[in-house]
């Protein structure tokens, strides 16, 4: 039981706040409901895509810099080929697009690990040239998206046999991205693929000498975040209707929310629903601050400072439950 | 490879083998040779290339040069995923489980089967493992137990120890030992790096001895061998290194008026209880303890890293409660940790290493004085012979070396009191016997010196009188006269020399499960 808090606990005080904050929401604004728990999901979407493909890189050790310029890209990408195309067409686009952000982030990891240099500088790079490819392939927001793809997220997800009034609050939105971070995420925590990523975010040497391919790893874990930031990238074109070319606010956003979801910078330690849930609470607060009429500029520092006292908070209660006598 | 003559047939057979780090050769031609069944020990001093051959053979690195033949066929082993399908696994000096993955995960990234395992880890003295327990929070010790119970549950066909039984209570040691020999009786080959010639003796068949990057001889284990094996580790130092021991020892007595340091009563959480000795200038004073009895939380509080929850230190008679490190340093006490990289600045050159605590010293403000650094610098890496072939990084030193650096500084920073945890630790026997000459001398100086080790055989040759640790509590004070190795170990189980006719306690104490209950 209390090595179920010492590995959960961070991710279950995290889904409290949550829950403290849904009730602080219904109490600011009574009218709350369904509806805008699905403008929520979606709102959310693209940040937990982007979160997902950062905390992939930073469980392994590594820092991605070029998820939002990624997501960018591939989103732009994806609205101009739909542009004037059928709606089959879109069929081959989605595809076309997650394996171009497979590849593209592969290439991120293949750079770091033949050439050496920092993750922290090569994605830095890759991120000006994303955001320049972004640009060239549409210089302004425009092209469109297939009309069964933005219906993908709309709405809300009918079960038979349920009452409207619990369905109303399963956006389908939330289904899909459940859906797609499960599919790949579960049977990745469970291999010796998943267990290698957090073994060279841990300790490299470590991991080196119990024979984990070191530098195949990486590259898988840069693709996987390339897979990530592509399906925000669709998710971007799908919730819009266009792609954009310069990048949104995702890169900070990704890192703020894998800290408060518990994952350490430093690699080895967190998963990714704790960063998920961190993600809802980040944009609620938002949501909370605005309904309450707070000056936006405002908003960002109160964002800023719950982040620190949650993360200090945190990490007092880690210190607290460790032994007396410990290393300080 | 033509006949069955497999007896004589090595299984592991080396010769040749180069490897250079930019102008420095760490191994020049270096060759081993290991016959099914024995246990061979590989043996040199510091920087002569065991650990390049240990990394060559297990694939973390690769030669420049040199041919190694598995079972007669030539393998290139390029990583150690290539070295474990090969049948060759180490057990390195550092543990190998990833500090954030439970134990069970770790065996499954390697692929280790789980009943195997735990049938090892219970034969190696470690009753109730819990597999789900992360690595982080398991001591050192059983660590590497444990990395040993991974390698033996896959039944390699050659075990590579590297300084197996440093850092393990001697109860675990004992198991281990056991648990090598048999190995070699079953038909699988050990190769076993210790300083230790105890366990060589008690161990090995044959052994391989390095010097410099070459290999200097193979002879048979038989008494008397060590004399032999000794001269050539050292080649031509051996006259010097062997006169260090104790001369100036019945000196340090003489001081009585004021110590230098004076411990009452020191108490730290459950880790340290009623801790008081003294400590007087020009006294080297050891401390013996079997794992986890509160000696690193006493060295951790004497050097001002951690608070004591209760008690006093007084430094010449004044009493002292250090805050920081910083306290500790300004009241001339300096802390040398066993662990060299928690000392050290791995990145950075030897002088800067060395300069770092009297040049970065926050009362002094300015530029650095260079010159007088530099005179400073060079006349402690004189005195201690460091050698600085590869002086522009630390980390590239042998460990010898890095001790040598990191005891060097607090003598350029002229500290009076020096605390040693475990010095010695991982240091071959040349390089041991300058650092007792050392600590000697410095004591010779009036300066005074706590000594932490966990080998019995070095507080007689340090030490003036030793203190011995048992359950956060000391038990014991010998002058070094009456410290024999079984009073030593005695007390270290708890024993003080006042029980020894008590029978009734001798029968109900079970020092072994005290000592873990107690840790």
């Amino acid at each position: 039981m209390s090595r179920f808090f010492r590995n959960q606990g961070w991710v279950a005080g995290l889904f409290a706040l949550l829950i403290f904050l849904f009730i602080v929401t219904k109490l600011i604004q009574p009218g709350y409901g369904s509806g805008d728990f699905g403008s929520l999901a979606r709102a959310v979407l693209p940040y937990a895509f982007a979160v997902a493909a950062q905390t992939v890189v930073v469980i392994a050790g590594g820092i991605d810099l070029s998820v939002a310029a990624m997501m960018a890209l591939t989103s732009v990408t994806a609205a101009s080929m739909m542009n004037g195309a059928s709606e089959e067409y879109a069929l081959f686009v989605v595809p076309f697009v997650l394996a171009m952000g497979l590849v593209l982030g592969a290439l991120n990891g293949i750079l770091i690990v033949v050439t050496r240099v920092p993750d922290i500088v090569v994605t830095l790079a890759t991120l000006f040239v994303l955001q320049g490819a972004a640009l060239l392939v549409l210089g302004a927001p425009g092209g469109a998206a297939a009309e069964w793809l933005k219906a993908m997220i709309t709405g809300t997800v009918p079960i038979p046999g349920l009452p409207d009034a619990i369905d109303a609050w399963l956006p389908k939105a939330l289904l899909v991205l459940i859906v797609c971070l499960c599919i790949i995420w579960i049977p990745l925590r469970r291999s010796r693929l998943g267990l290698s990523l957090y073994a060279i975010g841990s300790s490299e040497l470590a991991a080196f000498r119990s024979g984990v391919p070191v530098a195949r790893t990486r590259v898988i874990a840069y693709a996987l975040s390339g897979l990530f930031a592509a399906m925000g990238g669709l998710a971007l074109t799908m919730s819009t209707g266009i792609g954009a070319p310069i990048p949104g606010p995702y890169l900070l956003a990704s890192v703020a929310a894998v800290v408060l979801g518990g994952v350490a910078l430093g690699g080895g330690k967190g998963g990714l629903l704790g960063p998920i849930i961190a993600v809802f609470v980040l944009r609620l607060v938002r949501t909370d601050l605005t309904l309450l009429a707070i000056d936006p500029n405002v908003t960002a520092i109160i964002e800023g400072a719950i982040m620190v006292a949650v993360v200090m908070f945190g990490a007092f209660i880690t210190m607290r439950s460790r032994p007396a006598g410990a290393t300080p | 490879m033509t006949t069955n003559e497999l007896p004589k047939s090595p299984l592991l057979d080396a010769t040749g083998v180069a490897k250079n780090y930019g102008a420095v050769a760490a191994l020049r031609n270096a060759s081993l040779s290991v016959l099914p069944g024995e246990v061979h020990a590989l043996m040199g001093a510091n920087g002569a290339g065991k650990s390049t051959l240990v990394k060559i053979l297990t694939g973390a690195i690769r030669a420049d040069a040199g041919r190694i033949l598995i079972r007669g066929q030539q393998l290139d082993v390029r990583s150690p995923a290539a070295a474990r399908r090969a049948g060759l696994l180490p057990v390195y000096q550092e543990p190998a489980l990833i500090p954030d993955l439970d134990v069970l995960s770790n065996l499954r990234l390697t692929g280790t089967p789980v009943e195997p395992f735990r049938a090892w880890v219970r034969e190696l003295g470690i009753p109730d493992l819990d597999i789900r327990e992360t690595a982080r929070h398991i001591p050192l010790a059983i660590l590497r137990v444990l990395d040993l119970a991974r390698a033996l549950a896959v039944e390699p066909d050659v075990l590579l120890l590297d300084e197996m039984t440093a850092a393990l209570p001697a109860n675990l040691a004992e198991k281990v030992l056991e648990v090598v020999r048999r190995q070699g009786d079953a038909g699988r080959s050990v190769i076993f790096i210790s300083h230790r010639f105890v366990e060589i003796s008690a161990l090995c068949d044959r052994a391989t001895v390095l010097r410099d990057g070459s290999t200097v001889g193979v002879v048979d284990i038989e008494p008397g061998i060590e004399e032999r094996i000794v001269e050539m580790m050292l080649g031509t130092r051996i006259e010097k290194t062997r006169v260090a021991a104790r001369a100036t020892g019945d000196i340090a007595a003489a001081g009585g008026s004021r110590p230098r340091l004076s411990v009452r009563n020191l108490q730290l959480g459950t880790k340290l209880n009623d801790v008081s000795f003294d400590l007087a200038d020009g006294e080297v004073v050891g401390v013996f303890a079997l794992e986890g009895q509160g000696q690193d939380e006493l060295f951790a509080a004497l050097a001002g890293s951690i608070r004591p929850t209760g008690g006093t230190i007084d430094v010449d008679g004044t009493p002292v409660k250090f805050s920081h490190p910083s306290d500790a340093i300004q009241a001339g006490i300096a802390y040398v940790p066993g662990d060299r990289t928690e000392a050290l600045a791995m990145q950075r050159s030897v002088r800067e290493n060395i300069a770092l605590p009297f040049s970065a010293a926050l009362r002094k403000w300015g530029p650095i004085r260079m010159r007088r650094e530099q005179v400073v610098v060079s006349s402690a890496i004189a005195r201690l012979q460091i050698d600085t072939r590869a002086q522009g990084e630390v980390q590239r030193l042998s460990g010898g070396n890095q001790q040598k650096v990191t005891i060097a500084r607090w003598i350029a920073a002229n500290a009076r009191t020096i605390l040693c945890f475990d010095p010695t630790r991982g240091i071959d026997v040349g390089t041991k016997q300058e650092i007792y000459k050392l600590l000697r001398e410095l004591a010779s100086q009036d300066k005074s010196v706590l000594f932490y080790t966990s080998e019995m055989e070095e507080v007689q040759r340090v030490c003036d009188r030793v203190i011995v640790i048992f359950g956060g509590r000391v038990v014991d004070t010998f002058p070094v006269e009456l410290a024999d190795e079984p009073a030593l170990m005695r007390a270290a189980y708890g024993l003080p020399r006042g029980a020894r006719a008590d029978v009734g306690i001798l029968a109900d104490v079970r020092p072994a499960s005290d000592a873990e209950a107690a840790s």
